[in-house]
């Protein structure tokens, strides 16, 4: 083979450079570091952290659509505690500070996602 | 060779028609359709159900249009419906004329009781709902409780359905309604955004709370909500008792509102 050395050091270089979201991922920074503060005085969410951090968009989506169209305006969590489906009255009960809690995660992320321009942020009284 | 082209024809043919006949797709779990939470959905305990939500209105129990304010407000302010001036009003619960609201039924000589009062409007909820046809992204849907419901999020704004309401129950934010209101006059319901239609909803987040609609019970008996389909409800009982008519009939909508005149 010719030019072996370059050749090989790109083909490296290359693999690296393809796999990086994966070292980031493994050696980056992680969520705590964007400074969001888990509410205090609860001990536990709907589901288990790990879920929630992963998917808590996706579950979002599925109350919406289970509530709107199926009504089913309630959900049994995997421990048999019962949940009101409602962003406004369930989850920012315990999360109640926009600013602490989702936007620290948003905008670290570079994410924007719409749903307080109809969903009502809940003013934070201390 | 021979023997193995008929081989690779056997084995080629055999996959083909697998793969065109669905076989293949036997083996898989059904993912598409998989709930992604690892709990359980349903209905509350206290949420009231019915077959087919329908109101009946005793129009002959209101005097004047001011007797209609306290259930408009109720309804405005439960649901956060802002005060827009003008043209480009958001109307969920309004009042009209006869004339206005049954065009079929009028004739110049009837009495001047009902000819000269109001009648409170919102959307009639029809068994057949236009509104549904035509909207392009499923935004509004049936539900099976008859409610015609709204999904703001998948709303595009493209007014389709308004074009098909035959009723005008149909409103679009052509301003942010944040900007019309000094604050949500209800903090546990959800605004709208600028760019997406909306409506009444029979209040069936009230109704998941085991509440009647907020105009019925402001409306003190005077509003009747019940299962059309249950012929002991006080619908089904009130829609014996009394003459009644529904707007457009014609249309063949099938509303879900009665008026008693």
């Amino acid at each position: 083979m010719y030019n072996a050395r370059p050749v090989c050091i790109g083909i490296v270089i290359l693999v690296v450079l393809l796999t990086a979201p994966f070292w980031v991922g493994l050696f980056g920074k992680n969520y705590t570091e964007t400074g969001v503060q888990t509410p205090t005085n609860h001990e536990a969410c709907v589901e288990d952290a790990d879920f929630m951090r992963a998917q808590h968009m996706r579950l979002l989506n599925e109350w919406r659509d289970q509530a709107l169209r199926n009504e089913n305006r309630t959900y049994v969590a995997k421990d048999g505690k019962k949940w009101e489906i409602s962003l406004q009255n369930t989850c920012m009960k315990c999360h109640t500070s926009y600013k602490d809690f989702c936007e620290k995660c948003h905008i670290s992320n570079s994410v924007s996602p719409y749903c307080w321009s109809c969903h009502i942020i809940p003013t934070e009284g201390k | 060779m021979n023997g193995d082209r008929r081989k690779f024809l056997k084995v080629a043919g055999l996959s083909a028609f697998a793969l065109t006949s669905g076989l293949a797709g036997l083996g898989l779990p059904t993912k598409a359709n998989a709930q992604l939470a690892p709990g359980e959905y349903g209905h509350g305990d206290a949420t009231v159900h019915a077959k087919r939500w329908a109101m009946v209105i005793d129009t002959r129990q209101f005097k004047s249009a001011d007797d209609y304010k306290p259930l408009i407000e109720a309804c405005h302010k439960a649901h956060n419906v802002p005060d827009i001036p003008g043209d480009k009003t958001i109307k969920w619960l309004w009042l009209d004329t006869y004339e206005h609201v049954f065009p079929d039924d009028m004739n110049e000589h009837m009495s001047d009781r009902v000819k000269g009062a109001f009648y409170p409007l919102l959307c009639n909820h029809c068994t057949n709902p236009p509104c549904v046809r035509v909207c392009p992204t499923q935004a509004t849907y049936k539900m099976a409780d008859g409610i015609v419901a709204m999904d703001y999020h998948r709303c595009i704004g493209c007014r389709f359905c308004m074009a098909g309401c035959p009723y005008g129950a149909r409103s679009f934010n052509f301003y942010d309604p944040r900007k019309y209101m000094k604050e949500p006059t209800n903090p546990r319901f959800p605004t709208r955004m600028i760019g997406v239609v909306e409506k009444c909803t029979f209040c069936a987040e009230r109704l998941a709370q085991g509440l009647q609609p907020a105009c019925v019970e402001a409306a003190k008996g005077k509003i009747l909500f019940g299962d059309l389909e249950d012929p002991n409800s006080s619908v089904r009982k009130a829609l014996a008792a009394n003459y009644s008519i529904r707007r457009k009939p014609n249309l063949g909508t099938q509303p879900g509102v009665y008026y008693l005149i």
